[in-house]
């Protein structure tokens, strides 16, 4: 089953680069550990996922990329070619002139409808690419104007024409401190219309990937390079081939696997899924966790620690919280490696930061003639604050 | 990618935008769509027998013999109505061959006649003509000690327009340029060890050398103006890891309509002749940018209140850079209650002709309001005289009532700039947020 991933603005452009190139330099990386037949069935799955036919023997990767502005998507597509590895596919570009100026009604109410049908074309001609489509991934940033507006409209879109695929956004949380000053209200409107129309929402934060590179890595001048790539790592460790929880012989078809949607016993709980690598959980309180496990040792590996039931909220028994996957087949040239897939309180605080931010700026008025000149009116604004604090809430209560 | 039109109106304006021309021609192949226009032939002459012949085409001039007589209801009614067929048609030709059209640059001074009033007069024909596309303006203040006795009527004239038709205006005066050269005179001339000045690398010169500025100040002075108007386009026009578009400063930058006058400062001014810059240099030009020194208008951001702030760095910095400084400098500095983190910025990997990195910072301050208050306090002194009034009120179109209402503006304006500041003082509370049932 495939996957097709839509790149939106400037973020989503560089991220969807450096995700692609993680795969496919995972999926070619010399085993030692595997056996030949089990790494070519690795091979074999991660291709038909992300990339398709290869002409002359290039892998095309699965993707539309979508931008307002020339600048960065010539810059991906050229980066891609030159690498010689693989490459986007040469009509499956779409771009404007102007960009959206970091206004997400700008995004939203004009781009969107003005860009509907093109969009949807592109898109459409990469799922028929596909054998069978297990759903979209949508890779965006919240604090600019067109991953943030655009992308929440296109997502609306996938919603309406796919209704039975599953649709999952990578999210781009900003740094606290300003990239783009008017980020706190292009997040709020987007996180509560994505709400509407996405099954799930991956979220990575700038600040806290930034701290890996410093903290964890060592990096002394952090670029976004840098950030991406860590990023690109984690997705990769993620969305790789996986067995089957039985211990199947073939890896797992559906790459997008379990079920995202969690049943609570309150209605209209939306879904926020946040991933880390070995996150201590023991102050947010999860409603599922999804482990994934590469490498050396994955079967005797000691998982008792996730199936603690003080992890998990009270209506929930760990035993249908928590999920493992595991494949013995390396992630690129770590030995062993871990990756944790959360749906827990982690974001709250993150969430609840934005939220407040917006709404002191909001009681001011200011901008708000930016986005009005578009379309979005001040009770739009409303609706969003009261679906996120219902959000904030409903975590909160777990 | 998209595409600017400078539009430059008057003596000051048309020779600040040779500057540019001559600099926007040194980064790359810029494409020249210019507009010159001015009341005088004198000027625009010059420019079309100098070295820049090749660049402008005689079909983008407007020239009169006249010359405005530094009233600026002569240059705004009178050539105004007169030729607002001719520069419309210019405009249009202009545009027409944009593939995208983001943006008017009008460059003009205030104190003036041609540069204020027919300069200010296109910005509505501008906003009738062209309504998506911003139209941000370069406006030189007049000094305290301005030759012109008629400037505080142009520019209060001219501010009500400016109020009113334009996106943003990045408000500059002769003191702050002439202070800068005299600075970096000052550093050419210590004969300190080590300073060798990397040529080209003058904020003040196109040439790469640092001419005898005393003999012609205001070469100097407008290539610095030249600077600030490339460096603001530079993230449209090169690549980088965090582009800005010049729809996002106003997006960013201008938090009520009214509010859009931003104080601008660059640096680095000129760069030694060493090459590594370690970062300790780097956090240096993050603190000139918010000297007082590199600023090109007289004005205390750093003791008034931040309603917004850009930064836009070229060259070899990252985002950690970035995040450093911000940090570092921002107990420094206040913002208002709204927008504490009121931070816009943006990375460019191309830094300008023979400098590794440089910054501009953009800043929406209500620092702005004494150069205001000022300019409204010499005005009233005229006005409360009568003095030179006629010169005005015999030109047809002209009242007292367009004095009465240009004055209501200015001090509408002051006004708001007055609440904010007052907010400075108190303290930052946190709103009740929305409560809802779960």
């Amino acid at each position: 089953m495939s996957i097709v991933t839509v790149q939106l603005g400037q973020c989503g452009n560089q991220i969807g680069f450096e995700v692609f190139d993680a795969l496919f330099i995972d999926s070619h990386c010399p085993q030692r550990l595997s056996s030949k037949r089990e790494n070519e069935a690795y091979q074999a799955s991660c291709k038909e996922r992300f990339f398709s036919e290869e002409e002359n023997g290039v892998p095309i990767a699965r993707a539309v990329l979508v931008d307002m502005e020339p600048k960065v998507i010539n810059q991906t597509l050229s980066k891609a070619a030159q690498s010689g590895r693989w490459k986007y596919g040469q009509h499956s570009s779409f771009c404007q002139k102007q960009g959206s100026g970091n206004n997400w009604a700008y995004g939203y109410s004009v781009h969107g409808p003005r860009h509907e049908e093109s969009i949807r074309n592109l898109i459409q001609k990469e799922v028929e690419k596909c054998d069978s489509l297990s759903g979209f991934f949508i890779i965006m940033s919240m604090a600019g104007g067109t991953g943030s507006g655009l992308g929440a409209f296109v997502t609306q879109n996938l919603q309406d024409q796919y209704s039975n695929s599953l649709k999952m956004n990578q999210i781009i949380w900003p740094y606290g401190t300003g990239e783009v000053i008017v980020q706190n209200y292009n997040s709020v409107l987007t996180l509560s219309h994505l709400y509407r129309s996405s099954d799930a929402l991956l979220v990575h934060e700038n600040d806290a990937v930034h701290k890996i590179c410093a903290k964890l890595m060592n990096i002394k001048q952090i670029s976004f390079s840098d950030i991406n790539q860590v990023l690109a790592h984690q997705l990769g460790s993620v969305f790789q081939p996986t067995y089957s929880a039985e211990g199947s012989f073939h890896y797992r078809r559906n790459p997008l696997g379990i079920d995202w949607q969690i049943r609570p016993p309150l209605p209209g709980l939306p879904n926020l899924s946040k991933m880390s690598l070995n996150k201590e959980l023991h102050f947010n309180t999860s409603i599922a966790n999804l482990l994934i496990l590469r490498g050396k040792d994955v079967h005797s590996a000691d998982l008792e620690g996730f199936k603690d039931p003080a992890l998990y909220t009270s209506w929930l028994e760990p035993v249908n919280a928590f999920n493992v996957w595991r494949t013995q087949r390396a992630f690129s040239k770590y030995e062993k490696s871990a990756a944790l897939v959360s749906n827990s309180q982690f974001l709250v605080k993150p969430l609840d930061m934005i939220v407040g931010k917006a709404w002191n700026m909001f009681a001011s008025k200011a901008y708000v003639h930016q986005y009005t000149k578009f379309g979005i009116e001040e009770e739009d604004f409303l609706d969003s604050f009261a679906l996120l604090e219902q959000v904030v809430a409903s975590y909160c209560t777990l | 990618m998209t595409q600017s039109v400078i539009v430059q109106v008057g003596q000051c304006g048309n020779q600040i935008g040779c500057c540019f021309w001559d600099l926007a021609l040194r980064e790359h192949a810029a494409v020249n769509q210019a507009v010159l226009i001015d009341m005088e032939e004198g000027v625009v002459n010059e420019i079309l027998q100098g070295p820049l012949r090749d660049v402008f085409d005689s079909k983008q001039l407007i020239t009169d013999i006249s010359g405005s007589g530094n009233n600026w209801a002569v240059g705004h009614k009178v050539f105004g109505s007169r030729y607002q067929e001719e520069i419309l048609e210019k405009l249009r030709k202009s545009a027409e061959h944009c593939d995208c059209l983001q943006c008017f640059f009008v460059i003009h001074s205030m104190g003036g006649g041609t540069g204020s009033g027919l300069g200010t007069y296109l910005l509505k024909v501008l906003e009738d003509e062209f309504p998506e596309v911003y139209r941000f303006v370069t406006s030189v203040y007049p000094s305290g000690e301005d030759d012109v006795i008629t400037s505080p009527y142009n520019s209060i004239l001219a501010m009500k327009e400016l109020n009113e038709h334009a996106d943003c205006v990045l408000p500059i005066d002769n003191q702050s340029l002439f202070d800068i050269i005299s600075k970096i005179d000052l550093v050419v001339n210590s004969g300190k060890l080590g300073t060798t000045i990397k040529p080209k690398s003058l904020v003040t010169s196109s040439a790469g050398t640092f001419k005898k500025w005393q003999e012609k100040p205001f070469d100097a002075m407008n290539n610095i103006v030249a600077n600030l108007l490339l460096s603001l386009t530079s993230s449209a026009r090169f690549e980088g890891s965090l582009n800005m578009d010049l729809n996002e400063i106003s997006m960013n930058l201008v938090p009520f309509p009214q509010l859009h006058y931003l104080v601008s400062s660059l640096t680095p001014l000129y760069t030694l002749a060493d090459v590594n810059v370690p970062p300790r240099r780097l956090d240096q030009m993050f603190s000139d940018a918010f000297s007082k020194d590199h600023q090109l208008i007289r004005a205390d951001p750093k003791h008034s209140l931040y309603l917004a702030c850009a930064l836009m760095v070229r060259g070899n910095v990252q985002i950690s850079d970035l995040r450093r400084n911000i940090e570092r400098l921002k107990p420094s500095l206040q913002f208002v209650s709204w927008n504490q983190e009121g931070w816009k910025t943006s990375l460019c990997s191309v830094p300008p002709v023979g400098h590794s990195h440089s910054l501009l910072a953009l800043a929406n301050n209500t620092c702005v309001k004494p150069t205001f208050v000022e300019l409204r306090e010499r005005f009233l002194r005229l006005y409360k005289k009568k003095a030179h009034l006629h010169h005005y009120l015999q030109i047809e179109g002209m009242e007292e009532s367009c004095f009465t209402e240009a004055e209501s503006s200015l001090s509408a304006l002051i006004r708001e700039y007055n609440q904010l500041d007052a907010t400075k003082s108190m303290p930052v509370e946190d709103l009740p947020r929305l409560s809802v049932a779960v």
